[in-house]
């Protein structure tokens, strides 16, 4: 798929809060062993929401780093689209809590979206489309999520927190660009790996049948199909960005698709923070921004349970050297953290309901 | 009673089938098997089974499958004996014929155990066990059989290291096994440092959980040369049971069903255990292989150790076991493992084994276990002459 018009990305922004909690801490309380977490799933520890932190504060601080970068008035927004399965609310949108915190209403269009961890970069594809249309100048694309991992439950040991916002425009009106989008692609069928039922605190998942038949078939097929309509090879790329539930399922997929380790480990963020979800994919790509020199190919896949799959095609450009220094970096936000045990976990988690 | 031959197979490699479901998997084994047959129709099918009514709440199987294959209205059914639900269907298929009521029976089995998520699925399973004495108070299969592994250990000294080396031996036969689920060799090393399942018993002291399905196809022997040019003879089968719970037995390190039915099985195929080339045992943990191994006659009790030391149970040994490396390797598609043994000592005994064969086998043996040794299914096969 590709726009109209040409699309770019004028800013970035990512927000990943301050608490960490190791898998051996989690292990700790359930008698389970890290092993197979740490050497196998290659997850150190994970991000955790602070008490007065939630989806909406947290897509808010990253709007505001990719607004600082992009260098435009908030008026200017014509979309705010947040991509999340961590919605502080059942009915009322968090798009509009964020849209007004930053600075974007009352003339701006805004939804949540859902789709697992597929979520952010379904609001990317729907920012590229109208702005691609020419129906608004700029779009802002949200994914984060302060994930849910039942207590003790496999999931718990990387459901992470944090986000990312992408701020796209249109390439004519846009001075600085950071990066054109090439084109991308979408894949989606009926795979029911994981889910979360109405008023159910946590997700239920198929375990084994989230790997083969859900991640791999879906990640690798909307990329093979997006290489082939954009007649490209992995070597084409400098960077490759998959979503990360793991560290060993992005690092496979890439392997069967012909990308390398290089390509992938720059974006690999899991091992420091879990899997950010709806967040998880964009983070990874906002980390590459952060270091990446104009030429660079950049490959963007997400996966969301459900299921389905996004790959992007993003070719960086000038603009993104001078926009870098002006929010903090995802390695800002990686070196600025605070371990703290499960107890504290647990309440900051609202795990512990008094 | 007539006696009877094996006049084809048919077999799916075994694995996680997710795009693949229970007909289908027992569709493409049947459809392999009819392929190699010239028979005229299927008389009957009888199909094991054991978890489809609780993973993919699917009940009637005979019906299904029949009219998926395209071979109704002929009678159909499933037989259910645990992980030995396919020898038993082979049981039922081999008697209906040797009586004279059918001619062409279809025998095998089909499991689809990725359709459940990992507590169904062991408590599927579990209810192998003794549901009042054994699973109401928590005991698992796992749990059980690591009973019975300490025990051995204890009783005849053995070390932890030579389970260890069986899984190593099964791993080793497996990978060459193009329809093995798990087709690499590893070391001790694997085997002791994985993760504890039930101590003493460890992750690769475990049949993986997968999907499979296989269909033979049964006639009376004086009639296969019609229908095959390539046939084995079953020469002896019997079935035999224990008490369901092991708490019940006098010696928990001595599965009686199979030595009832294997004493049974040699009779009626005039043959001892030193007769036998090759066998196909059931090895759900490496501690069921052992026991296996000792109650067919091919070691005596709490001998196994030094035999294996002596490369006994491998290719120029005593008895070359599990050649296709077995439920550890292979997989163990529960109620179809049965009748995967029975294919695949047909395989061997016709040099169709590939990478897999044994040289100058003749005799061979299946071995199939339901519960934690409740029920047992032996067959004798024999070149036929």
């Amino acid at each position: 798929m590709k726009p109209a018009i040409d699309v770019v990305v004028s800013g970035w922004g990512s927000y990943i809060p301050l608490y960490r909690v190791t898998v051996e801490e989690i292990a700790r309380i359930w008698g389970k062993s890290s092993r197979h977490f740490k050497d196998e799933l290659l997850i150190d520890e994970k991000a955790v929401a602070g008490l007065d932190e939630d989806v909406a504060t947290i897509s808010v601080e990253a709007s505001k780093n990719a607004l600082a970068r992009a260098g435009i008035e908030p008026k200017r927004l014509g979309a705010v689209f947040v991509g999340t399965e961590s919605k502080p609310y059942a009915v009322k949108p968090t798009g509009s809590i964020v849209a007004e915190a930053i600075g974007a209403t009352p003339r701006v269009l805004s939804a949540d979206m859902e789709f697992a961890c597929k979520a952010g970069t379904e609001c990317l594809q729907c920012c590229l489309g109208l702005v691609g249309s020419g129906m608004i100048d700029y779009g802002l694309a949200i994914g984060a999520d302060t994930a849910q991992g039942a207590p003790g439950d496999p999931l718990e040991f990387s459901a992470g927190c944090g986000g990312t916002a992408i701020l796209v425009g249109q390439k004519s009106k846009e001075k600085a660009p950071v990066a054109l989008l090439e084109g991308s692609a979408s894949y989606v069928t009926d795979t029911p790996d994981f889910w979360r039922r109405q008023k159910r605190d946590y997700p239920s998942h198929a375990e084994a049948f989230t790997g083969e038949p859900a991640y791999f078939t879906h990640i690798t097929s909307s990329t093979k199909i997006l290489l082939e309509e954009l007649s490209l090879k992995p070597s084409d790329f400098k960077y490759a960005v998959f979503h990360q539930p793991n560290g060993k399922f992005p690092i496979k997929a890439a392997k069967s698709l012909g990308f390398s380790k290089e390509q992938v480990e720059p974006g690999l963020l899991v091992p420091w923070i879990g899997n950010l979800y709806a967040g998880s994919s964009v983070t990874g790509f906002s980390a590459i921004l952060d270091i990446a020199t104009p030429g660079d190919r950049v490959l963007v896949a997400s996966f969301g349970s459900g299921a389905g799959s996004d790959t992007f095609s993003f070719v960086v450009q000038d603009g993104v050297v001078a926009k870098r220094d002006k929010a903090p970096t995802v390695s800002d936000y990686l070196k600025r953290k605070q371990n703290i045990d499960y107890a504290m976990y647990a309440k900051f988690r609202r795990k512990i309901l008094v | 009673m007539r006696k009877i031959a094996v006049i084809s197979y048919g077999l799916t490699k075994v694995e996680k089938h997710w795009k693949k479901s229970l007909r289908e998997l027992f569709g493409e084994a049947a459809k392999s098997a009819m392929e190699d047959a010239r028979v005229p129709g299927i008389d009957a099918l009888i199909v094991g089974n054991m978890c489809a009514s609780d993973l993919s709440d699917q009940n009637n199987i005979g019906g299904l499958l029949a009219d998926y294959i395209g071979i109704s209205p002929c009678p159909a059914y499933r037989v259910e004996a645990a992980c030995a639900s396919g020898g038993a269907a082979i049981l039922a298929g081999y008697s209906a014929v040797a009586s004279g009521m059918s001619d062409i029976v279809m025998v095998g089995g089909v499991e689809k155990l990725s359709d459940g998520v990992a507590n169904n699925t062991t408590l599927s399973l579990g209810k192998a066990a003794d549901a009042d004495y054994e699973l109401f108070f928590g005991s698992s299969f796992v749990s059980l059989n690591a009973l019975m592994m300490n025990h051995y250990m204890q009783t005849y000294h053995t070390p932890r290291e030579v389970f260890a080396d069986f899984a190593v031996l099964m791993h080793k036969n497996g990978a060459r096994n193009p329809y093995a689920q798990l087709p690499f060799e590893i070391s001790r090393e694997t085997v002791m440092n994985s993760d504890r399942i039930a101590d003493p018993i460890t992750l690769y002291d475990c049949a993986p959980v997968g999907d499979g399905a296989a269909a033979l196809i049964l006639c009376p022997l004086e009639d296969a040369p019609k229908y095959s040019d390539s046939y084995v003879e079953i020469s002896g089968i019997a079935g035999a049971t224990d008490t369901i719970d092991i708490a019940s037995r006098p010696d928990i390190l001595s599965l009686n069903s199979t030595v009832v039915a294997a004493d049974k099985a040699y009779k009626m195929a005039k043959l001892t255990p030193r007769d036998v080339d090759i066998a196909e045992i059931h090895d759900t943990f490496t501690i069921t292989g052992v026991l296996s191994i000792e109650d067919l006659g091919f070691c005596e009790k709490g001998k196994f150790a030094k035999l294996l030391d002596e490369h006994a149970f491998e290719p120029g040994g005593a008895v070359t076991i599990n050649p296709s490396g077995g439920l550890k390797s292979r997989g163990h598609p529960v109620g179809a493992t049965g009748a995967y043994q029975v294919a695949e000592i047909a395989m061997q005994l016709l040099g169709n084994a590939g990478k897999m064969q044994v040289p100058d086998s003749e005799i061979g043996l299946t071995q199939n276990i339901g519960g934690s040794g409740s029920s047992s299914f032996v067959s004798i096969l024999r070149r036929a002459k």
